[in-house]
């Protein structure tokens, strides 16, 4: 009988129908989010028993297996150096065209960059990760045209089928995923504070590394994640420019899970694949935490 | 234009996010089955090619009807989750709303294998239903988010006047609330209509035989023979979408004129 307080009432019916509003939604997230997820966690702690059965013998094998095999090192440690290395350069490439369309464009001509940056985008995915397998390739368009024009008279191999071709590849895929979100940061700073610090003996240079570059700093770092965490576990772009060579955590996990089919242990790639994301998300985050201070 | 630089480095980025797209009519009316130069002659055939392809029109229905469906329910689903966050305090909404919102932060790979493994371990069949399963978790966070930033900027007392002048809840909110919404569940319907169109991985796990669009010319890729073809469909595709785009733009644009605004250039 303690909530019978006129108060506690209000309370009570404002919970109850708050949680009635979220419930389908709530429900379908657990249904078809959680309890996948719960099951995969499950399954990588069971023996395969093959023919895709699983055995409901609790075991860590799975775990030991895939953290010491020496080709799932090899697959999880390419597709970390990948995906770091597409995020940097993303992001690296990113910052100054979204420093260009916040500081050098005219307020009425910022719409139509954002336009013309996001056009190339609305194109299907798997058409423009092909388009740079077509480009890149050994016949492809950089190499045959080099040769019609007589630059070179040997298909250049360095370009082709490489970890660096996949790197171009994904840098460009998720080029406007990194140009907006700094984008936002850097319009959202005050610019009295820049005439603020060149007034105080700045230079340039100095007020950019000093004022626009730690205020921008919560855009690029949601860029860095927003362009880390789904090309690490990007499909495509291994499959269709490394030509299944070259393969990355997604592709290992189908190959475990579907072809192969050992469900439990390809669970335990999942969930690695899982923690691997976790962890570089949180250091990257524990170490720009000074950033985000005073933000939401 | 203080520096000439950053504009000449504008200019080159740009050119290489075009440079892909710009290849797609090249090599679409290119009359060669191998795309390289030098340029052989100029042709259609692989738009007819294109036209003449019934499993084509096949997977191109079935995209339609996946991204309308889970476009739609992820919206309704979205309009829930995003009402009952701005408007009620309720237990365990961090814990509830981090678990409608986590899709956005995992591989998509992981969200298809464990619905993949639910699915095969419960034994459901596969196929356009299990797709619009998929396509609405992830497109949901999106919706939530589109949503919630239209709810917050409602002024809560139109919501109170309405109480005031004897409106019930259901009422307020069909009469006040949803007409301001609106903006935001038409950006929501469009943003994960393009989302689940474009999806693939989902898309290609989860569909068993039937294929969706963007599945279907993965697949055609293994065949040399059949890319001018589909570098011809994809020349459509962008037409459509620049198409699209202008009109949407378009009408931003007069909409912001019309209420007098000031163009912040925030089309997304």
């Amino acid at each position: 009988m303690e909530n019978t307080s006129l108060f506690g009432r209000i309370r009570q019916s404002e919970a109850a129908s708050g949680l009635l509003l979220v419930s389908p939604t709530a429900i379908y997230a657990i249904l078809l989010l959680f309890a996948p997820l719960a099951t995969v966690l499950v399954y990588s702690v069971m023996t395969d028993a093959g023919a895709g059965k699983i055995e409901w013998v609790f075991t860590l094998q799975n775990y030991v297996e895939v953290w010491t095999g020496k080709v799932y090192r090899a697959i999880m440690f390419r597709s970390l150096v990948v995906s770091m290395a597409v995020t940097l350069c993303t992001v690296l490439l990113a910052y100054p065209i979204a420093y260009f369309v916040s500081f050098h464009v005219a307020a009425s001509k910022k719409s139509l960059w954002l336009f013309l940056i996001t056009i190339p985008f609305w194109t299907s995915y798997v058409i423009r990760v092909f388009l740079w397998k077509v480009i890149l390739g050994y016949n492809g368009v950089i190499n045959s045209g080099l040769m019609s024009l007589g630059i070179i008279s040997e298909p250049l191999q360095a370009i082709n089928y490489n970890a660096g071709a996949m790197v171009m590849t994904l840098a460009h895929a998720y080029a406007p995923f990194a140009i907006l979100p700094i984008f936002v940061a850097l319009e959202k700073i005050d610019r009295s504070l820049l005439e603020a610090g060149q007034d105080l003996g700045e230079t340039k240079l100095m007020t950019f590394w000093r004022v626009t570059l730690p205020l921008s700093m919560t855009g690029v770092i949601a860029a860095v994640l927003i362009v880390f965490i789904p090309t690490i576990g990007d499909y495509v772009t291994p499959d269709l420019i490394g030509g299944g060579k070259i393969p990355m955590i997604a592709n290992m996990i189908e190959v475990k899970m579907l072809k192969q089919n050992e469900k439990a242990i390809g669970s335990a790639i999942a969930v690695t694949a899982m923690l691997i994301v976790a962890l570089v998300s949180i250091v990257f985050l524990i170490l720009n935490r000074r950033f985000l201070k005073g933000q939401k | 234009m203080k520096n000439p630089g950053l504009r000449v480095y504008a200019i080159g980025y740009l050119i290489f996010l075009y440079a892909p797209i710009i290849l797609l009519p090249v090599f679409a009316l290119n009359d060669s089955k191998v795309v390289s130069f030098p340029l052989t002659g100029f042709t259609f055939r692989w738009f007819q090619e294109m036209w003449a392809d019934d499993s084509l029109r096949e997977a191109l229905t079935n995209s339609l009807i996946v991204a309308i469906c889970a476009s739609v329910i992820a919206t309704a689903l979205g309009l829930l989750a995003a009402r009952a966050s701005t408007r009620f305090t309720f237990p365990a909404k961090g814990g509830i709303l981090g678990l409608i919102m986590l899709p956005l932060v995992l591989p998509e790979m992981i969200v298809a294998m464990s619905l993949l493994m639910v699915l095969l371990a419960v034994g459901v069949p596969l196929g356009k239903h299990t797709i619009i399963m998929g396509h609405v978790l992830i497109c949901t966070p999106f919706a939530v988010a589109i949503l919630s930033s239209a709810f917050q900027s409602l002024d809560k007392s139109l919501e109170e006047a309405a109480y005031d002048l004897g409106e019930g809840p259901i009422s307020a909110f069909r009469l006040i609330i949803l007409p301001l919404v609106t903006p935001g569940i038409v950006s929501s319907l469009l943003i994960c209509f393009t989302i689940s169109l474009d999806e693939f991985i989902i898309a290609n796990f989860l569909g068993g035989n039937t294929k969706v669009l963007s599945a279907y010319i993965y697949g055609q890729f293994r065949f040399p023979a059949k890319v001018p073809a589909m570098l011809a469909l994809g020349t459509i595709l962008v037409l459509l979408s620049i198409t699209l785009l202008s009109i949407a733009e378009y009408f931003r644009r007069r909409g912001i004129a019309k209420t007098g605004g000031k163009d912040t250039g925030g089309f997304l």
